[in-house]
C-alpha cells in the first residue's frame, strides 16, 4: 500500500473513517506533516467529512456513511493529501521542519505561578533530579513547546520539547483532583490540566489562563501544531491575571 | 417559551439526556456522546411525531419514573421494556398518550439495556458544542449543561408549549417501517441471547452467567490488526468473548482467549474512531463507544462496522459476542441494505409481541 519511504499509509478505521499515517514515531517533522493535513482537509470543506482528528502521527478522518461510500472516501483524502505535496524529499530534517512549523504558527504565552501551593511537587522534582527548585523552573520555562495533539479532556495539550534533566515519574497515588490550570510533569512529559480532573502528574505550577470553555468557539485556547512557552509570574501577577477566580 | 410537562420521580440506575451527539470536536478532545442506539432513538422520536434527532432520555436498564404536568405525546424505543401508565401497559416502540398527573414507568427491560423515551416537542435543553448529550465524565450537555444525569426531581421541558389541545397521535410518515424494521434485528440478536430473567441491574459475569447464544457483531479489519500475529487475528475472528461487568458509555470489556500481539500493546497515541476494539496488554478486546476518550496508545485490531454499532448499546454482562470480519465497501453494503429495507414499502419482518410471532409487512398510505 505504501509506494514510498515517506508517502503516507491509508489504513482502514471501519467503515466510516479512514486513518492517514505518516510514520511510526514521535518529532517535529512527523507532526509537521500531520497538521498540515489535518488544516488541508478541514480547508477542504468535504461535506460528508465529519472528524478530523490529528495526533502524534497521523490524522482519523471521520466520514457520513450516508453521504459517502468508503472507497468513494477514501479517493477523496488521497487525493486531497496528495495536492498538499507533503516533502518526500529526505533531506528535509527534523529541525528544520520544526522551524517552518514555528513560523507559521503564532507561540501562545503560558504564564504560571510556579510552586507554593500552586506547585506542591516542585520540591519533589527538584530532590529527584538533583536540581534547585529554581533550576527546574528554569529549564521548564526554557523550551518552545509544540502542541502535538489535544486528548485526554477538552483542551488537554500533549506537548513535545521538555529538557530530560526535569523528568521525574508521576506520583505513585494519584490526586483525586487536580485543580484547573496546573501544570505538571509525568516521566519526560508536561501539560497543563485545563479543567480539573484526577491525574498523577507531579504538579510544579498554575497558569491563571483559561484554558478551555466548553461555550466557546473554538471551545479551547491550544490546538494540535500550536507552539507554546511557559513565562514565569509571582503570585500577585498570577492573582492580577484572574488566577483562581 | 419554556413549559415543564415531565417530573422524574425516579431515573433508575442511570437516565440522562441524549441527542444523535456532538461531531467535529474530536480534534479538542471531546468525543461524540449522543445515543448509543442511535437508530432506536430517532425511531422514538419519529413515532412521537419529532425530527430523528431531537432530544430524548436514554434509560439504562429501566426502573424509571415520572409524572406528567401536562397532556402528553410520547414513545420508548431501544430494550424491550414493560411500559405502563398508572400501571395500565401499553406497547414499546409505539406512540402513546399521557394526561397531565399520570404517571409513566419504564420496567426492567426483558432484553436490551437502552430504552428511549421521546416526548412529542422534544426536550429543552442548553446545547454545548452543539448537543445537549450528556458526557458525564467530561461534564458537558445534559440537563444541566455540565453533564449531570437524570435525578429525582429534576423537570424536563418541550422547548415550545405542548400540544395540550391535539393529543391525536400522528407518526411521522415511514415511522412505523423504521420502528418494524429495527425491532425485528434487535430482537433477533437479543430475545434468545438475553435469556437469563429480567434484572433491574448489571449481573456481573461469571462461569454461572446463563449461556445465551453468541452475538455476531461484524467489524472491519484494522488499523493497527499488522500488530497481532497470525494466531492472534485467528483468536480475534474465531473465538467467543464475553463481556464483563465494566461496560458503560465508554466501553465494554470483555474477556475470553487471549489475542497475541506481534510487538507488545503499546502504540504511538492516536486517534480513537468509533468502535474501535483496542487490546491493551492482557490480550482481552475492549469495545470504545460514544463517551469514548478521543486518543489512545493501545492497538485497535479492527473497528466495529456501522451497521451494528448500535447493537453495542444493549450487550449485557454475560453475554458471548464473536467478531465477523468483512471488508469496509462489504460493511457499507451490509448498512446500504438495512437502510432500504427499513424504508421500502412492502418487506415483511418478523417480531415477537407477548411471545407470540407476527411476520409484519408494512405499506404507506398515499
Amino acid at each position: 500500500m505504501n509506494r514510498h519511504e515517506d508517502a503516507p499509509q491509508f489504513l482502514w478505521a471501519g467503515d466510516g473513517a479512514v486513518v492517514i499515517q505518516f510514520g511510526n514515531d514521535i518529532s517535529p517533522l512527523l507532526a509537521s506533516r500531520v497538521h498540515r493535513t489535518a488544516g488541508a482537509l478541514e480547508d477542504a470543506n468535504l461535506p460528508w467529512l465529519t472528524e478530523v482528528l490529528p495526533s502524534y502521527r497521523s490524522v482519523l478522518a471521520e466520514f457520513d456513511p450516508r453521504l459517502i461510500s468508503p472507497t468513494a472516501a477514501l479517493e477523496a483524502l488521497q487525493d486531497t493529501v496528495n495536492a498538499i505535496g507533503i516533502p518526500v524529499q529526505s533531506g528535509i530534517d527534523g529541525g528544520r521542519a520544526g522551524k517552518e512549523d514555528e513560523d507559521e504558527n503564532a507561540v501562545v504565552t503560558i504564564p504560571v505561578c510556579y510552586g507554593g501551593e500552586f506547585g506542591p511537587d516542585l520540591a519533589d522534582v527538584a530532590t529527584h533530579t538533583g536540581l534547585s527548585p529554581e533550576e527546574v523552573i528554569a529549564l521548564h520555562s526554557e523550551p518552545l513547546y509544540l502542541v502535538y495533539m489535544i486528548g485526554f479532556t477538552l483542551g488537554f495539550p500533549y506537548l513535545g520539547g521538555m529538557n530530560p534533566r526535569i523528568a521525574t515519574p508521576r506520583l505513585a497515588t494519584p490526586r483525586t483532583v487536580v485543580p484547573p490550570g496546573s501544570v505538571g510533569i509525568a516521566g519526560s512529559q508536561t501539560g497543563v490540566y485545563p479543567s480539573a480532573s484526577p491525574g498523577g502528574w507531579r504538579l510544579i505550577g498554575r497558569t491563571p489562563l483559561p484554558l478551555a470553555d466548553p461555550s466557546a468557539d473554538p471551545p479551547c485556547l491550544l490546538r494540535a501544531g500550536t507552539r507554546i512557552r511557559f513565562v514565569p509570574v509571582d503570585e500577585p501577577t498570577y492573582y492580577a491575571m484572574g488566577g483562581d477566580q | 417559551m419554556m413549559a415543564n410537562v415531565l417530573e422524574v420521580t425516579n431515573p433508575g440506575p442511570l437516565a440522562t439526556l441524549q441527542d444523535l451527539g456532538r461531531s467535529g470536536w474530536m480534534k479538542y478532545g471531546v468525543p461524540p456522546s449522543g445515543a448509543l442506539d442511535q437508530e432506536a432513538l430517532a425511531v422514538a422520536n419519529l413515532l412521537a411525531g419529532n425530527p430523528e434527532g431531537a432530544p430524548g432520555i436514554e434509560i439504562t436498564y429501566g426502573n424509571f419514573t415520572a409524572r406528567a404536568l401536562a397532556p402528553l405525546v410520547a414513545a420508548c424505543a431501544g430494550a424491550w421494556a414493560p411500559i405502563q401508565v398508572d400501571g395500565v401497559p401499553v406497547l414499546p416502540w409505539a406512540a402513546f398518550s399521557i394526561a397531565s398527573g399520570q404517571v409513566v414507568s419504564i420496567g426492567a427491560p426483558a432484553w436490551g439495556v437502552r430504552a428511549y423515551l421521546a416526548l412529542r416537542g422534544g426536550i429543552a435543553a442548553h446545547p454545548v458544542m452543539g448537543s445537549v448529550s450528556t458526557y458525564i465524565r467530561g461534564a458537558l450537555g445534559g440537563i444541566d449543561g455540565r453533564g449531570r444525569a437524570l435525578r429525582a426531581g429534576d423537570l424536563i421541558a418541550t422547548p415550545d408549549p405542548p400540544a395540550s389541545a391535539n393529543t391525536a397521535v400522528v407518526p411521522a410518515a415511514g415511522a412505523a417501517a423504521r420502528a418494524v424494521a429495527a425491532l425485528a434485528k434487535r430482537q433477533a440478536a437479543f430475545a434468545s441471547a438475553h435469556s437469563s430473567a429480567p434484572t433491574s441491574a448489571p449481573a456481573p459475569a461469571s462461569a454461572s452467567a446463563p449461556a445465551g447464544r453468541a452475538i455476531s457483531i461484524r467489524v472491519v479489519m484494522g488499523p493497527q490488526d499488522d500488530h497481532f500475529t497470525d494466531a492472534g487475528r485467528r483468536t480475534f475472528a474465531g473465538e467467543e468473548f464475553t463481556l464483563t461487568n465494566k461496560a458503560d458509555r465508554m466501553g465494554l470489556r470483555f474477556e475470553g482467549p487471549s489475542i497475541e500481539h506481534a510487538r507488545g500493546a503499546d502504540i504511538i497515541s492516536d486517534g480513537m474512531p468509533p468502535g474501535a476494539v483496542q487490546v491493551p496488554g492482557d490480550g482481552v478486546p475492549i469495545i470504545m463507544l460514544a463517551d469514548r476518550q478521543t486518543t489512545g496508545g493501545y492497538p485497535k485490531i479492527a473497528c466495529v462496522a456501522r451497521v451494528d454499532l448500535n447493537l453495542l448499546a444493549h450487550l449485557r454482562p454475560g453475554d458471548r459476542i464473536r467478531f465477523v470480519p468483512l471488508s469496509a465497501q462489504d460493511a457499507h453494503e451490509a448498512l446500504k441494505q438495512e437502510y432500504a429495507a427499513s424504508r421500502t414499502p412492502g418487506r415483511a419482518f418478523r417480531i415477537k409481541i407477548d411471545g407470540v410471532e407476527h411476520v409484519v409487512t408494512l405499506f404507506e398510505l398515499e
